[in-house]
């Protein structure tokens, strides 16, 4: 039974979105369905999380070919842990789109859609094929297209061609580099691969790889100068829809940048360069751009880039504590950015719009629901105890042992835009006085919702504030993992070890 | 395109082509061919039907709506890669192949089903869009 336990999300939501396809015309079946199999799915998902956590990096020979010649699937620490962030976003998504996506959208297959995403993304957590990454790349890339446009309206077809295009692009680009590389080294086993091009003699090009590789997952993963598909595309589809990619999609980027860049290319202080180079200037551009939006949605799309940028200079420093800063970041930015677009959609709900400045007297409207939303508001911005605290400590004292001042400037600039930024929001929101907004006709208010709507919607943003909470008050815990995360990471022959066996590395040797 | 050639041939092609379709699908092991390109054949032999005919009388030769293989496929590729998980304890995909040769097919082994999963999804997937757009048109 728990030989093949990596494979079981990945086959769990297969299941689920072939089900969900048959069920094409019964709404209210998908609904049940899809809550249903995500509850299961964060069972099974903390049921790899325990075991690997007990028994260490686990792997399974897909059609039982041996690597480096098979794909193999490999559930480490990293893996494990995002794969359960994924579940529990997914969870949390699920139960908040069976409430507030239309009726219409839902019925062109927005639930299978969705659950193939989720697969797309637990695919790309456990692979260790680095072909089979950008195969799960296309699949959740795909999926994503269909939910960007579904539903057709003029401004979010706008919004899904600058997506499309550059995406497209990322592939593109993902591909070739993939190309190079295997020409360089004839092989695409991610853990092969690290001993081969450890061997190549001509750095040069190994450098230029990795370059490609950096701009394609850069663009994935909305880093300074390649993010600008990002706020124009985000605010545009529903809001459950932009809660899972503001969730998870970008940190699917992230995730691609840091097993590529600790495991593959290693140690290479011009690309390190880069990366801080990189990450100092989405940290700005991201802070300011948030700064001086008015629509809700696009100020949350504007934090997701500046946040991008801490988990990039936690990569850039490259030292085991910055890692373990970056992973925490990862684990708390996950939850918190599903959670606030849930926030702005229930707002929109609520109003009927998400512009800044016609929005107000919340407060005094839903004073209960507003204390919930502060959660993941003050959680962003890191105000101690809450969870974005704990992770800029690691990444600041990384910069201050590096002797990168200038970064340590970055990461204290960014917070306190960010709470500005949080700050203008919560005044604006919450507590300005209401403002009369005229009545839109056929629009479901949250008021007139039905009760079990009502708590659908409510029940995931609840969820997800528990788990906030729990990562700022449990912090000691989230902490272990980091650490442990980063201690894998750092030392990427117990990786190698685990896929190849100990034996072929020292074939490999001699 | 009504016209009386056309007509005439789409009722020898349409069996034609779903033959060489299959023909295709069950040499796609070690040669080239497999679920993928047979099923673009098979449904390239629709299309035709549809152009000589209209889509209305396509529609009825199909039966059900041709959406409808997609789950169908996706279910029998899907059971096609966790059967060695399920019965076997062999890892996700495993061919698992019957030990004796039988006769035209040659080895049976579970990629053949997985195989005609791709085939159903591919005839699935095609006739949808092709449909969507001749309908739309």
């Amino acid at each position: 039974m728990t030989q093949q336990l990596v494979l079981y999300p990945l086959l769990l939501q297969m299941f689920l979105s072939i089900v969900l396809m048959f069920c094409w015309r019964k709404i209210s079946w998908q609904r049940v369905i899809s809550i249903v199999g995500s509850i299961i799915n964060v069972g099974v998902s903390i049921w790899l999380f325990s075991y690997i956590w007990e028994n260490g990096t686990q792997i399974v020979l897909a059609g039982n070919w041996k690597p480096p010649f098979g794909i193999i699937f490999v559930a480490d620490t990293l893996s494990a842990t995002l794969v359960l962030l994924t579940a529990i976003s997914g969870l949390a998504v699920s139960s908040f789109s069976s409430a507030s996506v239309v009726a219409a959208r839902l019925k062109f297959g927005y639930f299978p859609i969705f659950h193939f995403l989720l697969l797309g993304l637990n695919g790309a957590f456990l692979t260790g094929d680095i072909f089979n990454l950008y195969v799960w790349f296309e699949i959740i890339i795909i999926s994503s297209f269909v939910l960007i446009t579904l539903g057709g309206e003029k401004a979010q077809l706008e919004g899904s061609v600058k997506y499309f295009t550059l995406n497209i692009l990322a592939s593109m680009i993902f591909l070739t580099a993939i190309a190079v590389l295997y020409g360089l080294t004839g092989s695409l086993n991610m853990a092969d691969l690290a001993l081969k091009v450890a061997a190549i003699e001509n750095r040069g090009l190994v450098s230029i790889t990795a370059i490609l590789f950096l701009v394609a997952f850069g663009i994935k993963a909305a880093v300074f100068p390649l993010y600008f598909w990002l706020p124009d595309s985000y605010h545009t589809p529903p809001s459950a829809v932009a809660a899972i990619f503001g969730g998870l999609l970008t940190k699917v980027g992230v995730y691609a940048l840091i097993r590529v860049f600790t495991l593959i290319f290693v140690g290479d202080q011009f690309i390190e360069n880069i990366i801080l180079i990189m990450a100092v200037l989405t940290l700005f551009s991201g802070g300011l751009g948030a700064l001086v939006q008015n629509n809700l949605r696009k100020v949350f799309s504007y934090l997701i880039i500046c946040h991008i940028g801490y988990m990039i200079a936690g990569l850039g420093l490259f030292t085991e504590v910055a890692i373990a800063g970056t992973i925490f970041y990862l684990i708390h930015d996950i939850i918190v950015k599903t959670n606030l677009f849930m926030v702005s959609g229930l707002i929109f709900r609520m109003r009927g719009t998400n512009s800044i400045r016609n929005l107000g007297g919340l407060y005094a409207d839903y004073p209960k629901l507003s204390l919930l939303i502060a959660i993941p508001l003050f959680s962003l911005v890191g105000i101690p105890p809450l969870s974005g605290f704990w992770p800029k400590i690691s990444l600041i004292i990384a910069g201050f042992q590096a002797e990168r001042w200038w970064v340590v400037g970055a990461i204290i600039f960014a917070s306190l835009i960010t709470l500005i930024v949080i700050a203008k929001v919560w005044a604006n929101v919450v507590w300005k006085e209401k403002k009369e907004l005229p009545v839109r006709l056929n629009f479901r208010y949250f008021d007139k919702l039905k009760t079990i709507r009502k708590a659908q919607m409510i029940a995931p943003m609840i969820f997800l504030s528990l788990v906030s909470l729990y990562i700022g008050f449990g912090a000691e815990h989230i902490q272990q993992v980091s650490s442990r995360v980063a201690g894998e990471l750092m030392d990427n022959q117990q990786y190698i070890e685990a896929v190849l066996g100990k034996e072929q590395i020292i074939d490999h040797e001699e | 395109m009504k016209t009386i050639i056309l007509r005439t041939a789409s009722t020898y092609l349409l069996p034609l082509l779903l033959m060489f379709s299959i023909f295709i699908l069950l040499r796609g092991h070690y040669s080239p061919g497999g679920g993928f390109v047979g099923g673009l054949i098979a449904s390239i032999a629709f299309v035709l039907h549809s152009f000589a005919r209209g889509l209305d009388n396509t529609k009825e030769l199909l039966k059900i709506h041709p959406g409808f293989l997609m789950p169908i496929g996706l279910a029998l590729a899907f059971l096609a890669g966790v059967t060695p998980v399920l019965f076997f304890d062999l890892p996700f995909m495993t061919g698992l192949w019957y030990p004796d040769h039988l006769p035209v097919i040659g080895s049976l082994g579970s990629a053949l089903f997985f195989d005609l999963g791709v085939y159903l999804v591919v005839v699935g997937v095609t006739l949808t869009i092709i449909f969507t757009i001749t309908e739309s048109a």
